[in-house]
């Protein structure tokens, strides 16, 4: 019932569009092409969901400074889901029933995001994925597509315990901030281990809001691993490695970081400074040469001057090239397809490679990405007090994937810190 | 008195019935998305008002409870994929018990001491259900719904019922506490429990029986959650934000009478889901805290106080 | 895994996480503990405490805990001042402050976090120290200075309060105060100014408790959310307006908490110390160091 009426719109619109194409003042007047989410404005996503929406906001300016889509502008519609699963199912219930959106994008991170996927699924409606992890595994939604680098569940896990065995390490710590994310990693963490034939000697869950975490570093320290595997949110990555280095770690550890979220925030790296040195960790995005597209040096440049005014992170290398290249990639999709067709955009969408400021994207089945385009980068020659460095190349070295990689792992941990 | 009775049991059935009619009429899901969050909130608010209002035990674990209720159904679902009433009856027993261990709790502790209580009640409750890892841990769980049950055209039109009833359900009992010996047990312990206490009212009975009750009603709103949003996890089903909410619908609204709740739940609930799609920024969070805060300073008795004060003055001045 | 070395290492670090505690929560001690005021806003006053702090140390380069002293006058008449309006609110009409206090509080802890937001932004922020990221050694144990600075300021910050309160002629009359403000009106003293004194006190002190705070780990808007159970566990369990009850409290809190994070699982810290709670207001409702039987 929905889906015809929405299928009759969109024909009736083509054929308007037909009509009036000839008189070319008329396209003025045609409606917009909505595009609908909501995104963290409060709460604890608040940082990564105003980025991200930064992003996505630059490419409707760029895409309607071209001249729309279809010949019709694009308008964004956004709500504040306040970092709640619990809000996103009457939000998107108001975009495709009130608002009337064209095409969905989906919140940044996981919870919102888990609780709509059924409702999206059972409308019929595409819908690109912002930065979740493994939402669309249980419900098996044919038309969505996640813009993060993610790619198979275990691709994360592995590459990092990968460059640590090659380092040679045999023993595994792992740390997990006791929210939904972290404990998602650490499953494939240990999934991954157990395939290695890794001894985990440390496993722990931290919980939400610990203030300080020597002693847990205390412990950890005493089950010398030879790599630790960290999965923490923003607030915690500092703690933990201002812990790190006051307690210190063991001179066996090879390789120290991999799943800190927080780590990529530009407010997060100046204040921590030097502390970073030594830390692989992973990244969507960096400035470094084998990371540079067609569009994202311009991309950034108007980012930078932005995100003053918006007050949000400074470098936004994280989230908001990638919201771009949601914009980019629905973009690529319409003007193949002709139309605002939900089936046809989500085959064009599955079937092809898509060109992006942050490269190239092609979808697996599962509408995650087909490889793993998870950067593990390690900080290196770290200064404090210096937000200008992370601009530049070589800061933070790409280890690891292959085709981006821009240098070798320093290890053992304590002699990458100097 | 007698009037009065007859009128609410046909405003209920009315009430009813039209939420009935919406669910066929209305082909726009978006109402019963936002109306479901509302009608919630109004079960909440009247629930803690039967131990918050007429009792003076203020309760900050309504997150606890509606939590529990989240939990309960989503353990029952999968573990042998229980129908949705069965959730919400279990709940309603699990909020009962916890209610009960609540209504203990007070033969120690009185005021603000209770209060605390219930704050660490309700973050040893979220941590034991982070630990959990069979209804999904830290990690969140995803659910699927099992299709609707005739004679419902959708399963958020059939959640949107079902809290409607649970809403009746709340205000008839809390209307036949107010009203009954039970209340005005209730309220005298409120204005001096010792004094309650040696005029022979069963201060204890009376505090338990207003626990079990509040707090089964509070778990019971809880559990249709799970199946609305399809997902849990503990950082959202044990949310501040719903002990806050419904601290400040009944204060709003007014506690000395069954519908200040009422009137306080859809006057905040409504505000908020309108600024979640208007406004839609830390404004939000901002409204709440101004609302709060005139509220309690401009009417302290709540919009029922407020509207009785000028109810007094017309009959004054006709005098 | 257990090994007597890592025991002692959490019982040290958890003295010196709980004399932090102490020193977040004894302004609350002051205003909740002896003046019955449900201060929930008292969390998110610290956090403004320490935004104050980061902007001194930021843009001009003071010390954060120079800066929480300098900081400290102001507060003290921004509490009167937030004295004088609950007073006026609440105490004056007579009306049992009660759930409409707390109500009061809630709102403008939510308006202060919103007010935060707009002016910094939603990013994490910090101070920079020379004690801060350095760490003292005595054998094979590590001590962050940061929480030798937070042990320290606590100490001494619970030493001057519980000599003010004892010692000093406007200290004792806080006390009487709390006890009975009805004799102390017959005596002839103005229970209300006493109290607003009092309660400016209690804001004051949070000059240095924001900067411990902002020292300790970074701060961001929202973070008084996670202080509001801590802080009023800690005064509770301490028994009402004992400040030395409120040092000793915090600091079973806070080796109870890195005993857990250290030898069991981690994850079930915030469990045990809310349970600890709980059980001490189930056997000794009046705290451990109760001002009333």
């Amino acid at each position: 019932m929905k889906r015809r009426t929405l299928l009759g719109a969109t024909i009736s619109a083509a054929v308007l569009g037909l009509t009036f194409g000839l008189t070319s003042a008329a396209t003025a007047q045609q409606p917009p092409i909505k595009i609908g989410m909501s995104m963290a404005q409060t709460g604890g996503l608040a940082g990564g969901g105003k980025a991200s929406q930064l992003g996505i906001e630059i490419w409707r300016d760029d895409v309607n400074a071209r001249g729309g889509l279809l010949g019709r502008k694009v308008e964004l519609v956004v709500y504040d889901d306040k970092s709640s699963a619990s809000e996103t199912p009457a939000i998107y219930s108001k975009l495709l029933d009130v608002d009337k959106v064209d095409i969905l994008f989906a919140p940044y991170a996981t919870v919102p995001t888990a609780p709509l996927m059924p409702l999206v699924k059972q409308r019929g409606m595409l819908l690109m994925g912002n930065f979740s992890f493994q939402v669309n595994s249980k419900v098996g939604h044919d038309m969505w597509f996640n813009n993060a680098p993610w790619g198979p569940a275990d691709s994360w896990a592995a590459s990092f315990l990968e460059l640590g065995q090659k380092a040679g390490g045999k023993t595994i710590a792992l740390l997990a901030a006791d929210q939904e994310f972290a404990q998602n990693l650490a499953l494939t963490a240990r999934d991954v281990a157990k395939k290695m034939n890794m001894q985990i000697v440390f496993d722990q869950a931290y919980p939400p809001n610990t203030v300080e975490f020597s002693s847990i570093l205390r412990a950890l320290k005493a089950a010398k691993p030879d790599i630790v595997y960290v999965a923490s949110y923003p607030p915690d990555s500092a703690g933990i490695l201002r812990a790190v280095n006051e307690i210190g770690i063991g001179n066996n550890v090879k390789i120290f970081g991999g799943g800190m979220v927080g780590l990529q925030f530009g407010a997060v790296m100046e204040n921590l400074g030097s502390l970073l040195n030594g830390v692989v960790n992973y990244n969507t995005w960096l400035p470094e040469p084998s990371m540079q597209n067609e569009g994202t040096k311009a991309f950034f440049e108007t980012y930078t001057k932005r995100a003053i005014e918006a007050k949000v992170d400074p470098l936004g290398y994280y989230l908001a090239p990638f919201g771009y290249a949601s914009g980019q990639m629905i973009e690529q999709a319409i003007k193949a397809v002709g139309s605002l067709d939900q089936k046809a955009l989500a085959k064009y969408l599955r079937e092809n490679e898509h060109k992006t400021i942050v490269g190239p994207i092609a979808f697996a089945a599962d509408g995650e990405r087909k490889e793993s385009a998870t950067l593990q980068a390690q900080f290196r020659g770290v200064v404090d007090k210096n937000m200008d460095q992370f601009r530049k190349p070589g800061t933070q070295v790409i280890l690891f994937p292959a085709k981006m990689k821009s240098g070798d792992l320093i290890s053992p941990f304590e002699a990458a810190r100097k | 008195m007698k009037r009065n009775g007859i009128f609410f049991w046909i405003g209920a059935a009315v009430f009813l019935i039209a939420i009935a009619l919406m669910t066929k009429l209305i082909t726009n899901e978006y109402p019963f998305f936002a109306g479901y969050v509302i009608l919630q909130f109004i079960v909440l608010a009247v629930a803690w008002s039967i131990l918050g209002g007429h009792a003076g035990y203020v309760n900050f674990g309504t997150s606890a409870f509606f939590g529990m209720g989240v939990y309960t159904a989503v353990f029952l679902f999968k573990v042998a994929g229980a129908p949705l009433l069965v959730q919400i009856a279990a709940a309603a027993a699990v909020g009962a018990l916890m209610g009960f261990a609540l209504g203990l709790l007070t033969l120690r502790m009185q005021g603000i001491f209770f209060s605390i209580a219930t704050i660490a009640l309700t973050i040893v409750i979220e941590t034991s259900i982070t630990n959990w890892r069979y209804v999904g841990g830290a990690a969140g769980i995803q659910l699927q719904r099992p299709p609707v049950t005739w004679p419902f055209s959708g399963y958020v039109q059939m959640l949107f019922f079902v809290q409607a009833v649970l809403v009746v359900l709340a205000v008839v009992v809390s209307r036949y506490i107010q009203n009954s010996w039970i209340g005005r047990g209730l309220q005298a312990l409120r204005d001096d429990e010792l004094a309650a206490e040696c005029t022979g009212v069963p201060t204890l009975r009376l505090k338990v029986l207003a626990c079990v009750v509040s707090g089964a009603l509070m778990c019971a709103a809880g559990a249709p959650a799970a199946m609305y949003l399809q997902y849990a996890d503990p950082s959202s089903a044990f949310n501040l934000n719903y002990s806050v909410s419904t601290l400040a619908m009944s204060l709003i609204g007014g506690t000395a009478h069954w519908a200040g709740p009422i009137v306080g739940a859809i006057l905040l609930g409504t505000t908020q889901q309108l600024l979640t799609v208007t406004i839609s920024s830390e404004v939000n969070v901002l409204v709440l805290g101004v609302m709060l805060v005139l509220f309690v300073v401009a009417a302290p008795e709540g919009l029922i106080g407020l509207l009785r004060r000028v109810r007094d003055k017309r009959k004054e001045g006709k005098q | 895994m257990f090994s007597f070395e890592l025991l002692l290492d959490a019982v040290v670090l958890g003295v010196l996480l709980g004399c932090f505690y102490a020193a977040v929560s004894l302004g609350l001690s002051v205003a909740f503990g002896l003046l019955d005021v449900p201060h929930v806003a008292h969390p998110a006053f610290l956090v403004l405490a320490s935004y104050a702090v980061y902007v001194l140390n930021e843009f001009y380069g003071i010390d954060p805990l120079l800066a929480g002293l300098l900081i400290t006058p102001f507060l003290f008449v921004f509490g009167l001042a937030a004295y004088r309006l609950y007073y006026e609110t609440f105490e004056k009409r007579g009306s049992d402050a009660g759930v409409r206090g707390i109500a009061f509080f809630f709102g403008i802890a939510f308006i202060i976090e919103v007010l935060i937001i707009l002016q910094f932004g939603v990013d994490q922020r910090s101070v920079t120290a020379t004690y801060i990221g350095k760490a003292w050694r005595i054998g094979d144990m590590r001590i962050p200075y940061r929480l030798v600075v937070a042990f320290a300021v606590a100490t001494l910050l619970t030493t001057l309060l519980a000599l003010y309160l004892s010692k000093t002629f406007m200290g004792r009359a806080i006390r009487a105060v709390a006890q009975d403000q009805e004799a102390l009106r017959l005596m002839g003293a103005n229970p209300i100014r006493i109290k607003q004194w009092a309660f400016g006190i209690a804001t004051a002190v949070l000059g240095i408790a924001g900067a411990l705070l902002i020292i300790v780990a970074p701060v961001d808007p929202t973070l008084d959310r996670a202080y509001i159970g801590r802080t009023f566990c800690v005064v509770v369990m301490a028994g009402l307006g004992s400040m030395t009850g409120t040092l000793v409290a915090a600091i079973i809190l806070g080796v109870a908490e890195s005993i857990v994070l250290t030898l069991f699982g981690a994850s079930w810290a915030p469990a045990i110390s809310f349970a600890m709670l709980l059980g001490v207001l189930a056997v000794r409702p009046q705290g451990l160091f109760g001002r009333r039987s």
